[in-house]
């Protein structure tokens, strides 16, 4: 039997974190009450021109920069043409003859190692309404609340090979978006969208087979089964002499299946041409260096910066740069003091331990940097213990109360009076005859007993290097 | 005197001086209205007691010092294609019917903030697509120089009401002409304004890369006082220029000595009738006694540029006025089954047979295969057309020719045959492809009594060249009477 590779190419729709929405005032924001973020640019008023939203090309610039891309520095918006209710003036403006970015490419890590991208172009664009279908009244209504908020779309080469490319590419798009903070990226909220182009080919092959177009991929899981399964039904028709239509194909969550929605054949003509109400945008020398400026830390920089900087595993520079605010959250606690292997410990354990059981992100986090810092340290002068410091940091974790301040009112701090602790030792080991005894046989695990006696005599507030200074001092006098 | 045969500025100053109140100019406007327009239809919609309501506070206003403009308490009609708040804006077309805005263009709020009070809506061909005012899904309009003539179009209302006194000032719009050639049938002043110059927005689109908002007027110093109120960048309009130029008011005078006037030859050749190309040689010969030299030149690419015009405008109609479609806003068909039916009856019946064949001539020059051979090239014309004229201004500050092949034709005698009305914008179209300021002035009076104006194109920016010159003419004219005047005299 032939061997088939399969070839992939992605479009990605990106929705950007502008304020407003690309060619109007309106708030692009999601949960609002349905049509109250409209106005009569955004709704297709009769009359009403868009006006470009400067924003929303500085960070389709950011984007291309970041995916290493050329910028076409005279780029034009163009009218795509089609009937739909959820687009108001059955118009999208897009950009086709002259995006913004093209030829760029993203490094991906696969088993055999990087693996580059290409990235076709990215154009910027609006997104459409939502409809809404009333079963009880049979009829649709629409929202146009997110109609006009800004969108990049960046295309791939077809340089995939696997599901495990896709996700590793998709998710190399995720975070760069996120670092830029021009998206959060979140699929099943729909801040960004992949459509699948799909088709196989005979090893050894050069040219391109057939391709499908595949739409409505909700999740990393449904972009996995459905690549697997347009592979496998594709090798089908192949291996049984019949030929793979040109199509688009809409996947179906709940029936975990594509099905096809319309063929090359009825695919619109679009009529796209220049838009007259939008002047070109001239994309000057120095707006790119500005915005080559303005470019942050990448993940990979950081990744390896924290394991030669500042020692980290692999595995902790993963976990604290999965997230950007996780990860400047991070280098704030060091830039307020706090050692940075005991930062890090204290973000990827305490801190995403209570992150998933209270299910917030990074970027949901109320306590300040200062405080853990100040956290940390006081664990580090002997303030306070460990333990203490965990519940101290639960209080944090709520409402960022300032631990020193905390310890003191909760009267947590550390027994420093060494009389004390020396009268409180010299009663432990009276008590415990037994285990003066095997130390003088050599056996220095009873240390470790004595001091958990006498923690808990001291009711915790005892430092252990002077706990265990004054025992030692008290069982070498017997 | 009567009120009414007042020009605009006139007007305005005796509100000034207290000797008459806007009320009493809308008042009279009003009578105007009830006693004409029945017969001329210029008007779609009219309010009456929102227009004295505002003319009462207009007085006020100018009474406290808010209105001091020199155009403040005239009353203005606009055309339906410019969108007034709370006032229903049709297009003149039956799909907008019911359309009532909740803004307004910024023209409007322009006027408005002028102390200019808007008598209503004016008709026009349906979505500004036609030459005379018949394509209006509501009526025609009559020529108030004889009813038995169309008044022109596009904005054949917003003229006839200029002509017939039922309003002092106009708003037109022009993508092809339509302010121009109405100008000249009707014996009225208007202006297309350099592109930008006006905003637009809250101007229904046709074709947004043609489409200029301007004034009409009873004579050169009235519309260039409204351009003055007019003209400005708007942030709401990408397409808005900035201009510090805009005071055409002082700009005003008649010495034409430095002038140097261009007639493109082609002008004056074909298809032109003899009353008009007389007009023509008179405004020349006018210019000459002025002082200025006329010179005949060959402009060229004249015979592109009605078919490049027309690609492109029904291009961009095509796609502006998709979002007509029965969902949002508008009519929408009573009887349909599904998205797709109610897509294709509401628009099969909310839209007339010249906006159809715009639509689809539009739609067929965009479509994938076409779109180079027709728009592409079309577009190329367009370049090219530019470049000729910056070689004409060049050599010359104004360009001498008719704004129509013919004075008004009859009622009914244009629909039948729409590739020659097409071809009756020849003389216009130019000016709009190339972004050019274009003004109609009238000139003289034919056989028949109608009205024959002549067109100043200039470079781009130079308005007041314009105005310049039109005076000019218009002092070795003489004094200009139009038809409800002339009443009066007979009277």
């Amino acid at each position: 039997m032939k061997q088939y590779e399969t070839v992939i190419g992605l479009e990605v729709h990106i929705e950007l974190a502008t304020k407003t929405k690309i060619f109007c005032g309106c708030r692009a924001s999601f949960g609002a009450k349905p049509n109250t973020c409209v106005c009569p640019v955004c709704s297709g008023m009769p009359g009403a021109l868009p006006v470009l939203n400067k924003k929303v090309v500085d960070f389709a610039l950011l984007a291309g920069l970041a995916l290493n891309c050329q910028v076409n520095t005279f780029c034009k918006f163009d009218r795509k043409n089609y009937f739909y209710p959820d687009n108001p003036q059955n118009y999208q403006i897009s950009q086709l003859y002259l995006p913004i970015c093209h030829d760029g490419y993203v490094d991906i890590m696969t088993p055999s190692g990087t693996k580059k991208i290409g990235i076709h172009e990215i154009h910027m664009e609006e997104d459409a309404g939502k409809l809404i279908h009333d079963d009880w009244t049979d009829s649709t209504l629409v929202d146009y609340n997110r109609s006009g908020v800004p969108l990049i779309e960046i295309v791939s080469e077809p340089d995939m090979r696997s599901e495990d490319e896709v996700i590793a590419y998709l998710e190399k798009l995720q975070s760069t978006m996120q670092y830029l903070g021009v998206s959060d990226c979140r699929l099943q909220e729909g801040s960004m969208r992949a459509d699948v182009n799909l088709s196989v080919r005979a090893i050894g092959d050069t040219a391109l087979g057939t391709r499908t177009e595949m739409k409505n991929l909700n999740s990393f899981k449904a972009i996995s089964h459905a690549i697997a399964g347009e592979r496998e039904r594709q090798i089908e028709l192949l291996t049984e002499g019949k030929s793979v239509i040109q199509e688009t194909r809409r996947w179906d969550d709940n029936k975990e299946a594509s099905f096809a929605m319309r063929s090359k054949e009825d695919a619109k003509d679009y009529r796209y041409f220049p838009d007259p109400d939008l002047p070109p945008i001239f994309i000057s020398d120095s707006w790119i260096s500005e915005a080559k400026e303005k470019l942050p830390e990448m993940r990979e920089q950081k990744l390896l910066r924290y394991q030669k900087e500042y020692g980290l595993s692999r595995y902790d520079a993963e976990l604290l740069t999965m997230d950007r605010a996780m990860a400047e959250k991070f280098e704030t606690t060091i830039r307020y003091g706090a050692p940075p292997k005991k930062a890090a410990n204290w973000l990827t354990g305490e801190t995403m331990r209570l992150m998933k059981e209270k299910e917030r992100t990074a970027s949901e986090l109320i306590f300040s940097a200062q405080h853990l810092a100040e956290l940390i340290n006081l664990i580090e002068k002997e303030v306070i213990q460990n333990q203490t410091a965990r519940e101290v940091f639960s209080e944090m974790f709520e409402s960022d109360i300032t631990p020193e301040v905390y310890i003191d009112e909760h009267g947590l701090r550390m027994e420093k009076n060494s009389d004390l602790l020396f009268e409180a030792a010299k009663k432990i080991v009276e008590a415990n005859p037994k285990a003066v005894t095997e130390y003088k046989e050599g056996k220095d695990k009873v240390i470790g007993f004595l001091m958990g006696q006498l923690m808990r005599e001291m009711k915790g507030k005892a430092a252990p290097s002077q706990a265990q200074e004054a025992i030692r001092k008290i069982l070498s006098a017997y | 005197m009567d009120i009414l045969d007042l020009t605009a500025t006139e007007l305005a100053e005796k509100i000034k001086r207290k000797e008459c109140s806007a009320v009493e100019a809308a008042a009279a406007c009003i009578e105007q209205i009830g006693r004409e327009d029945k017969k001329l239809h210029a008007f779609l919609n009219v309010d009456a007691d929102a227009v004295l309501r505002r003319a009462k506070e207009v007085d006020r206003g100018i009474e406290t010092g808010i209105y001091t403009g020199p155009l403040a308490g005239v009353p203005i009609a606009v055309k339906d294609n410019i969108c007034t708040k709370g006032m229903a804006t049709t297009c003149a077309s039956k799909i907008l019917e019911n359309f009532v805005p909740f803004y307004n263009a910024e023209a409007v709020d322009r006027i408005e903030a002028a102390g200019m009070v808007l008598l209503g809506k004016t008709n026009m061909d349906e979505f500004a697509m036609g030459s005379t005012t018949e394509t209006s899904a509501f009526g025609d309009t009559k020529n108030p120089w004889d009813p038995a003539h169309v008044p022109g179009g596009s904005s054949g209302g917003s003229c006839a009401a200029v002509a017939s006194g039922e309003a002092f000032l106009a708003l037109g719009s022009d993508t092809g002409g339509s302010i121009r050639q109405p100008s000249s049938y009707c014996g009225v002043t208007g202006i297309k304004p350099t592109y930008g110059t006006v905003s637009r927005y809250g101007l229904i689109a046709y074709a947004s890369s043609l489409d200029q908002i301007g004034p009409i007027a009873k004579n050169t110093k009235d519309c260039a006082a409204l351009l003055s109120v007019l003209a400005g960048q708007d942030s709401k309009d990408s397409t808005s220029v900035k201009r510090t130029d805009t005071d055409f008011l002082s700009a005003a005078g008649d010495d034409m000595s430095e002038m140097k006037i261009g007639i493109p030859v082609e002008y004056l050749s074909d298809g032109i009738d003899d009353d008009v190309k007389e007009s023509v040689l008179k405004a020349a010969e006018w210019f000459k006694i002025l002082g200025a030299s006329v010179e005949y030149f060959d402009l060229g690419l004249t015979e592109y540029t009605i078919p490049a015009y027309y690609v492109i405008a029904s291009a961009e109609a095509s796609s502006n006025l998709e979002r007509f479609d029965g969902v949002k806003y508008g009519y929408r068909s009573s009887s349909c089954e599904g998205l797709h039916d109610m897509y294709k009856k509401s628009r099969s019946e909310g839209f007339g047979p010249e906006v159809k064949r715009r639509i689809m001539l539009g739609s067929f020059v965009l479509s994938s295969g076409y779109y180079d051979a027709y728009y592409l090239k079309a577009l190329r014309v367009r370049a090219k057309l530019k470049e000729a004229f910056d070689r004409a201004f060049s050599r010359f500050d104004i360009i001498l020719g008719p704004a129509a092949p013919t004075a008004a034709p009859r009622l009914g005698t244009s629909l039948n045959d729409p590739l020659k009305m097409y071809l009756s914008d020849i003389y216009t179209v130019s000016a709009n492809l190339a972004g050019l300021p274009g003004l109609t002035v009238p000139c003289k009076i034919n056989k028949d009594g109608l009205p024959i104006g002549v067109q100043l194109t200039g470079n781009c920016f130079a308005e007041s060249k314009l105005f310049q010159a039109a005076y000019g003419l218009e002092k070795l004219r003489g004094p200009w009477q139009l038809p409800f005047m002339r009443k009066e005299c007979m009277e």
